[in-house]
């Protein structure tokens, strides 16, 4: 049995313009101790997917298909106690600000104590050995002295591991990291991803990571999901996501990378911008933007189809499957106006 | 004119911000005296480059190395502290608002957050058509009309959308503006600060693509401030790492990138995520970077150089000319031990 | 790169735009903000048109008869049919009176808060904007004027002016030194509000890029700081309409106000407060509800504009 399975999620903003599907039939699942990414830019849903798993979706965002089976139970229905046993516990989130999850009139002892015991009986004393030992797993210098010192007197890189050592400290078997180093700069980033990786694998937990960075999904992951306007459009092992992508949009973000392309020359853009989740075109919501576009694309929602290890949905790459030979990509410079 | 001549000289730039408040906050009570403490951030300390004309000298370096601080010194935007500003051999930085006007016409700006940079109570039109009205009084209406829908078309914005407010474009469309109302003064020499860092990667490159376009087109000079070196290897000319407020190296962006010879650009250079390589394999460095308050004595690197020895930590390197063209601020260097 | 052109489409007009802005969308689902917005209309029409539909006019001496006074309003015995409302101390028509009073006092509140908003609104801006001790001393004068209560200043100044030239000609500049008062005392809260959003404003990029292009201050300061602060200073400009009736009302209460032959509400409250124990309750009464009335819409108005002009309470 997978960890985490999410089948069909289906998430709804209910505006004054009426309801806003935000997701719309997002399945995946994260197995024991594998790492995930969720890839996409900025209204493709990727926070709200994460979001979602813990329940931690606001009004007036509400869950309204699909089921979250984690450990075999389905956290969609789950009570907001029930939850709280969860969450934190079970599955753990690090956030893009650490001083959103940080307090900053208690110290860091205080809060790490009050976090364990919230969920386990356990002394006061115990609780802070604990603590201790958890900063000194991210690798804080003089963990015995840190502990007792107030947020606003780390830096930034030291409160993201801080936030680490938090999600680790009820050793859970999940951990959900949104951006959790898009405020950082690139020295520290990286110390911060290695940290995470080799946390992960040494306790065998689970990570969900959304991030918009192709580059830190590659060293990281072992599967990537890449989301487009609130819908799954590929995912697959990581390797063969970055190095042979399937669907249009994903060879698009992986090409326009600055690196792809030759010093001087012209990046590979990908033509228009993300749609807002109020007008998505129908059928292939990336058609108005795709090289490959063909009639099917702008009236039928593709459905999955197995290419390799990946799942994709397109209609190109389904009769490219079926028929390799009937495909021609149409010319981008004719197609679009 | 000589093409040899840079466009811009920065010779010996200080930047000082003062923070310690009012004259009663700085007032502090130490050992039994009432003592007046000033306390400064020390943004830029002793930088010094030119730009020279056509090139795109992309400056990098992380947050709070004041590389932000020199774009707006060099705009104007703040009074350097010490040093001075060349522009087209005219000093710049101390001259009256008035007198800076002339200038103003030649040297343009991008902003990093496309969401702050216009005005959300102006339209299009009215934010693009005042500084050409501005700044040529004589032109009629329809003038500047045409004006600015021929730049609004070269940014790639239908012009009849002139009529709308920022608030109804999306973040590269509104990025995309910023760069129309800099071209609108059919400028020289343009300072982009952190212009991409706040788009999406698809529509990064988009912007970057009108960028180089634009440099092609209308002759530009870019100094262009970014954090993210894989957009540096791709834009830049030449390129300047900066830490802590000085220049650690200077060089042409493809020697840069094959061979960085200062041991911070090694280390920001292996930090890269590139999609290659399966494993984090970078560079580590010790600790975290210093706060700009109390600034290190001799190199400010050296607390977290791998290669530090005693002469590091007092005396203060000089931008060392090398062979292929770069200049180093490293003592290692210098002596050759690196 | 013309392929990436964006496809034009037909620009909303302005109204169209007014009609979909969040400023109508909440009003037209906001029950309260409805009826209070419809009772404030109500009363600046009567204020405007009050000589119009006004069955007598209570400033001519010569259509008032003292045999008149206190009649009790339509609904009690003893009622005359020509006062709807009744007759006060001196046998002047309570409607007419009071349509003649709402728009003194509204004239008196509108033109105060005017007043302060020009004040304000200039200290505030050039303190914000150009910051350092100019700021500091604009900030600490408008701390000295809030440490006198306003009423204290305002009682002090009217109470001068009327001892040093006599009932006589106070009578008849009463209106203006009301305004005058009224409208210095309470500056500071304009001042304080445009500062602190002058403040938030002035970091913004567009304000750097406008100073890149080479535009003086006072440009940036009119055209492009100011259309951006306007939010709340629409908002406190209600209630501030609000407090300066109830100056004025307090004011011409304690008899430093408006004069009995030009009464304005507080005046009309203040003056048939002697007769409430002899029984014409109204005289006091109607005048205090109609007063009450108005502040209460003004303020709920302001509530309303408030939430909806406030980003964070919206958004978040």
């Amino acid at each position: 049995m997978a960890l985490l399975e999410v089948n069909n999620l289906e998430v709804s903003f209910g505006l004054r313009q009426g309801a806003v599907k935000a997701l719309r039939n997002v399945s995946f699942t994260v197995e024991r101790g594998e790492r995930v990414g969720i890839v996409g830019e900025s209204g493709a849903g990727k926070s709200v997917a994460a979001f979602s798993i813990l329940n931690l979706i606001s009004r007036p965002g509400e869950i309204t298909d699909g089921e979250i089976l984690f450990e075999g139970q389905n956290l969609a229905t789950l009570s907001d106690k029930q939850m709280r046993s969860i969450r934190g516990n079970r599955i753990a989130m690090i956030f893009q600000d650490p001083m959103m999850t940080l307090n900053p009139v208690l110290t860091l002892g205080q809060q790490m104590v009050e976090c364990l015991q919230a969920h386990r009986k356990i002394s006061t004393a115990d609780a802070r050995a604990i603590a201790i030992e958890k900063l000194r797993q991210v690798q804080i210098p003089s963990p015995e002295t840190r502990i007792d010192q107030y947020p606003h007197e780390l830096s930034g890189g030291m409160r993201q591991r801080i936030i680490i050592a938090i999600a680790l400290l009820l050793d859970p078997v999940l951990i959900i990291a949104d951006e959790p180093t898009t405020a950082l700069d690139v020295t520290i980033q990286a110390e911060i991803m290695e940290l995470l990786l080799n946390l992960c694998d040494s306790n065998n937990v689970g990570l969900i990571l959304i991030t918009h960075d192709l580059g830190v999904v590659s060293q990281i992951t072992q599967k990537a999901i890449v989301m487009y306007a609130g819908r799954i459009i590929e995912q697959g092992p990581t390797k063969e996501i970055i190095n042979d992508a399937q669907h249009p949009y994903t060879q698009g973000l992986i090409n326009a990378l600055p690196q792809q392309t030759v010093p001087g020359q012209r990046l590979n853009q990908i033509p228009g911008s993300m749609p807002s989740l109020q007008a998505i075109p129908s059928g292939c919501a990336f058609n108005p933007r795709c090289d490959f576009v063909m009639d099917e694309c702008k009236t039928r929602l593709p459905e999955f189809t197995r290419s390799g290890g990946c799942s994709v949905a397109c209609h190109m790459v389904r009769a490219m499957k079926q028929n390799p030979e009937t495909v021609q990509p149409v010319d981008s410079s004719e197609e679009v106006k | 004119m000589n093409a040899a001549q840079p466009i811009l000289q920065i010779k010996d730039l200080y930047k000082r911000f003062n923070i310690s408040g009012d004259f009663l906050d700085q007032l502090k009570f130490e050992g039994g005296k009432i003592v007046r403490k000033q306390e400064h951030v020390h943004a830029i300390n002793g930088v010094s480059f030119d730009v020279m004309p056509g090139e795109a000298l992309c400056v990098v370096g992380e947050s709070g190395c004041g590389k932000s601080t020199v774009a707006r010194t060099v705009m104007g935007l703040l009074k350097p502290s010490g040093g001075s500003i060349h522009y087209k051999g005219d000093r710049i930085d101390s001259l009256s608002d008035r007198a800076l006007l002339p200038y103003r016409q030649k040297m343009q700006m991008i902003f990093q957050n496309p969401y702050a940079s216009l005005n959300p109570r102006k339209t299009i039109n009215q934010t693009l058509e005042e500084p050409v009205r501005f700044h040529n009084p004589q032109m009629s209406n329809t003038e500047v009309a045409d004006k600015v829908k021929e730049v609004m078309f070269d940014v790639g914005i239908d012009p009849s959308w002139g009529v709308r407010f920022p608030h109804e474009f999306s973040g590269g469309q509104r990025q995309r503006i910023s760069i129309a109302r800099a071209l609108t003064l059919d400028p020289e020499f343009v300072v982009a600060d952190e212009p991409i860092s706040a788009l999406d990667v698809s529509i990064q490159a988009q912007v970057l693509n009108l960028m180089m376009k634009a440099q092609e087109e209308h002759n530009l000079t870019y100094l262009f401030i970014t954090h993210d070196l894989s957009v540096v290897e791709h834009f830049g000319t030449r390129v300047a790492v900066m830490y802590l407020g000085t220049l650690c190296e200077l060089a042409p962006t493809k020697t840069l990138f094959a061979t960085p010879k200062h041991p911070y650009t090694q280390a920001l250079l292996s930090a890269i995520p590139r999609l290659e390589d399966n494993a984090p394999s970078h560079i580590r460095l010790q600790g975290e970077v210093p706060t700009p308050v109390n600034l290190p004595s001799g190199c400010v690197f050296h607390g977290r150089c791998p290669h530090a020895n005693e002469r590091c930590k007092v005396e203060i390197p000089e931008l060392i000319a090398c062979d292929d063209g770069s200049k180093v601020a490293c003592h290692g260097i210098e002596e050759g031990r690196l | 790169m013309s392929s990436d052109v964006l496809a034009p489409a037909a620009a909303p007009s302005r109204w169209q735009r007014f009609k979909d802005s969040q400023l109508v969308h909440s009003f037209s689902r906001d029950k309260l903000a409805m009826v209070s917005f419809t009772i404030f209309v109500l009363y600046l029409l009567a204020a405007l048109l009050a000589p119009l539909i006004a069955p007598y006019n209570p400033y001519d001496p010569s259509a008032i008869d003292i045999m008149d006074s206190e009649i009790p309003p339509a609904w009690q015995e003893e009622a005359d049919e020509r006062f709807a409302l009744g007759t006060d101390a001196q046998g002047r028509d309570m409607l007419s009176t009071m349509l003649y009073g709402t728009r003194i006092s509204l004239m008196i509140g509108i033109c105060a808060v005017m007043l302060q908003m020009f004040l304000g609104v200039m200290i505030g801006l050039t303190a914000g904007y150009f910051g350092g001790r100019i700021d500091s001393f604009l900030m600490r004068l408008a701390d000295i004027q809030l440490s006198f209560s306003t009423m204290m200043v305002a009682i002090v100044v009217l109470a001068v002016f009327q001892a040093a030239f006599g009932a006589e000609l106070y009578a008849d500049l009463a209106i203006f030194m009301l305004i005058l008062v009224i409208g210095i005392a309470e500056w500071p809260q304009y001042a304080r509000t445009v500062r602190a959003s002058v403040l938030a404003e002035k970091h913004k990029e567009y304000v750097d890029a406008a100073r890149v292009m080479g535009f003086k201050s006072s440009r940036i300061m009119w055209r492009h700081i100011l259309p951006n602060t306007l939010s709340p200073i629409l908002v406190i400009s209600t209630v501030q309409v609000a407090n300066a009736i109830i100056s004025e009302a307090s004011l011409s209460f304690l008899g430093l106000g408006m004069p009995v032959s030009q009464p304005s509400l507080g005046s009309l409250i203040s003056s048939g407060f002697e007769y409430i124990f002899s029984g014409s309750w109204w005289i006091t009464v109607i005048p205090g509800i109609v007063l009450v009335v108005l502040v209460l819409v003004m303020n709920l108005l302001g509530d309303w504009l408030r939430d909806v002009l406030n980003p964070k309470l919206y958004k978040g």
